[in-house]
């Protein structure tokens, strides 16, 4: 129908459906911080720095160091796919909360942009930790331009966020998500240079890899860890702000057509 | 306060809304009746702007809806058919949260909520968790959420849908009360007795048309014989066959039980002596015999 592909209108009224799940998040936050950090964290150092004493320099850094700066994009991924996926699909489809707030003055353009900025906080909550790791072990190489991970991981939770609300707009259940972790993020994970470079792979990969938002999202992090800009920012700036759109006007469609009808 | 004109809505083959024209005025409780499938909650949602309607205008509180649908949701409270209370909050973080989504600030949501728990008659749950809450205590407390921002209008979509007796009376207590503080509400149920009791004017819908509009009480007299006798047992289709249609104006079979409807229910008691086998239950006609008669006893899915 027309009318579900309406462009997206965005209003200030997306801000209450943030705050309701930053509260309910308050109330669990530190199990939460606990099990969202905790994994990327050990293989961020087990990995670090047990595969790391074997290898020598890694594209002319410490093994350590070039996985902490795909952890930084990989755990922020992680933290806004999760958010979206099963957190915003249980709110809409299995508490109905959704359709709670839509009978008040809201629309789900608001409703599903507060659950996109929500999903880009977590990833700033996640991105923070990896960087204060960062810190402590003293992993860059200039600090100043560590602080420009931030933005750089508020835009990968943008990305990453948008495109998972497609998936919860088409999922019938908790178990389709399954598929778009094999499909989509596990190839990305692999592909996209968070544990080894790029380069390393077959050309036909690298290829495919060019077009990954992970991709996109590693080479904005790491040259910033290792202490110098990264090349072709605006191309890595817009593809990650691109995939994120495109996601969100995307899921806005279909989640209208799935639930005002 | 509402005015539906020629409202449609079609999904695909079926249109489940055909040309509905709806009038509530201020503090009036009108009643929406129909089977399941009747295009209830479909008009529900129209009103709320939530879907778009094919053809038709709409009205709410002077407001045109879908056109200013968000405008006009300001000034309405829901209470939808299947809770969706947020399971993550307590009772008064309910309150609070959909306060928000009406742009409510916080002095002013934390000034309404002793009010509206009390309403609820659950000052003393304040704390406790959704899951912790009887059937009744969540629909009262849906309700209570519903008057958050002090709306003018109603909308509660089958209210008292699998509560027990107790639970009932609770909420139609607090609808009365609503009702006699001058709020205009719209209801749909298909508890016949809940419209009796409650509505000043209903509209009894079918296959998403009106099939009859009024006062409870004018539309039992208009369209049903004053007294009903049902009959049973052993017996009955010999009776049906060879007495009935003496005493009785009209008459109707449904399973094992014969509905007679008579102005003189003398009469047919009287007749019912002569068979002793046969049991019989004599009552006053009421709002579900009209409903049956208009929309037909089949089953509907």
């Amino acid at each position: 129908m027309r009318s579900n592909l309406r462009l997206p209108r965005l209003s200030w009224r997306f801000v209450p459906v943030w705050q309701r799940n930053y509260l309910v998040w308050k109330k669990l936050a530190i199990p939460s911080i606990l099990g969202n950090l905790a994994d990327p964290m050990l293989y961020m150092l087990g990995l670090g720095f047990g595969l790391g004493s074997l290898l020598p320099d890694v594209d002319g850094m410490s093994y350590l160091t070039f996985l902490a700066a795909g952890t930084v994009a990989y755990s922020t991924m992680n933290a806004a796919t999760f958010e979206v996926l099963y957190s915003s699909f249980s709110r809409m489809h299995v508490q109905r909360t959704w359709d709670a707030i839509l009978n008040a003055p809201m629309t789900l353009d608001d409703v599903l942009f507060g659950e996109l900025a929500w999903a880009v906080s977590k990833s700033l909550l996640s991105g923070l930790a990896i960087l204060t790791v960062i810190w402590g072990l003293g992993l860059y190489g200039n600090f100043w331009l560590t602080l420009a991970i931030i933005p750089v991981v508020l835009l990968i939770g943008f990305c990453f966020g948008g495109m998972g609300l497609v998936m919860n707009a088409v999922s019938p259940s908790y178990d389709f998500f399954l598929y778009y972790f094999t499909l989509a993020i596990t190839p990305m994970v692999l592909l996209c240079g968070v544990f080894f470079p790029v380069s390393q792979l077959p050309p036909v990969l690298q290829a495919v890899s060019a077009w990954l938002p992970l991709t996109h999202a590693i080479d904005l992090a790491r040259p910033l860890v290792v202490g110098r800009l990264p090349d072709a920012i605006g191309l890595h700036v817009f593809a990650l702000l691109a995939y994120g759109t495109a996601g969100y006007v995307v899921a806005l469609a279909l989640t209208r057509k799935r639930l005002l009808r | 306060m509402l005015n539906v004109r020629g409202l449609s809505k079609r999904y695909g083959d079926t249109e489940v809304v055909r040309g509905l024209d709806l009038h509530v005025q201020r503090g009036e409780c009108f009643g929406l009746l129909g089977p399941n499938g009747a295009g209830k909650t479909t008009t529900l949602r129209l009103l709320l702007g939530l879907i778009e309607p094919d053809a038709g205008s709409i009205e709410l509180a002077g407001i045109p809806v879908p056109a200013r649908a968000r405008e006009a949701r300001m000034r309405v409270g829901v209470v939808p058919q299947m809770d969706n209370l947020d399971p993550d909050f307590s009772v008064r973080e309910n309150l609070i949260a959909y306060g928000r989504y009406f742009g409510m600030g916080r002095a002013a949501i934390a000034a309404r909520v002793p009010e509206l728990l009390d309403f609820a008659g659950l000052a003393s749950k304040a704390d406790a968790q959704i899951a912790q809450l009887s059937g009744g205590m969540k629909r009262r407390l849906t309700l209570a959420r519903a008057l958050v921002h002090d709306p003018e209008i109603l909308f509660l979509d089958e209210p008292t849908t699998g509560l027990d007796p107790q639970a009932r009376h609770l909420i139609w207590q607090g609808l009365r009360r609503l009702i006699n503080a001058g709020k205009t509400i719209v209801l749909t149920t298909h508890f016949m007795d809940e419209a009796e009791r409650l509505a000043d004017r209903l509209a009894i819908l079918d296959h998403g048309r009106m099939v009859v509009e009024g006062a409870p009480r004018a539309l039992i007299e208009s369209h049903i014989e004053p007294a009903v006798v049902e009959v049973y047992g052993e017996g009955l289709a010999d009776w049906t066959r060879d007495v009935a249609g003496g005493v009785c104006r009209r008459s109707e079979i449904v399973g094992e039980t014969l509905f007679c409807y008579t102005d003189d229910a003398q009469r047919v008691t009287d007749a019912l002596k002569q068979a002793p086998a046969l049991r019989y239950l004599h009552r006053p006609s009421n709002l579900e015999d009209v409903f049956l008669k208009l929309t037909g006893r089949d089953l509907r899915d």
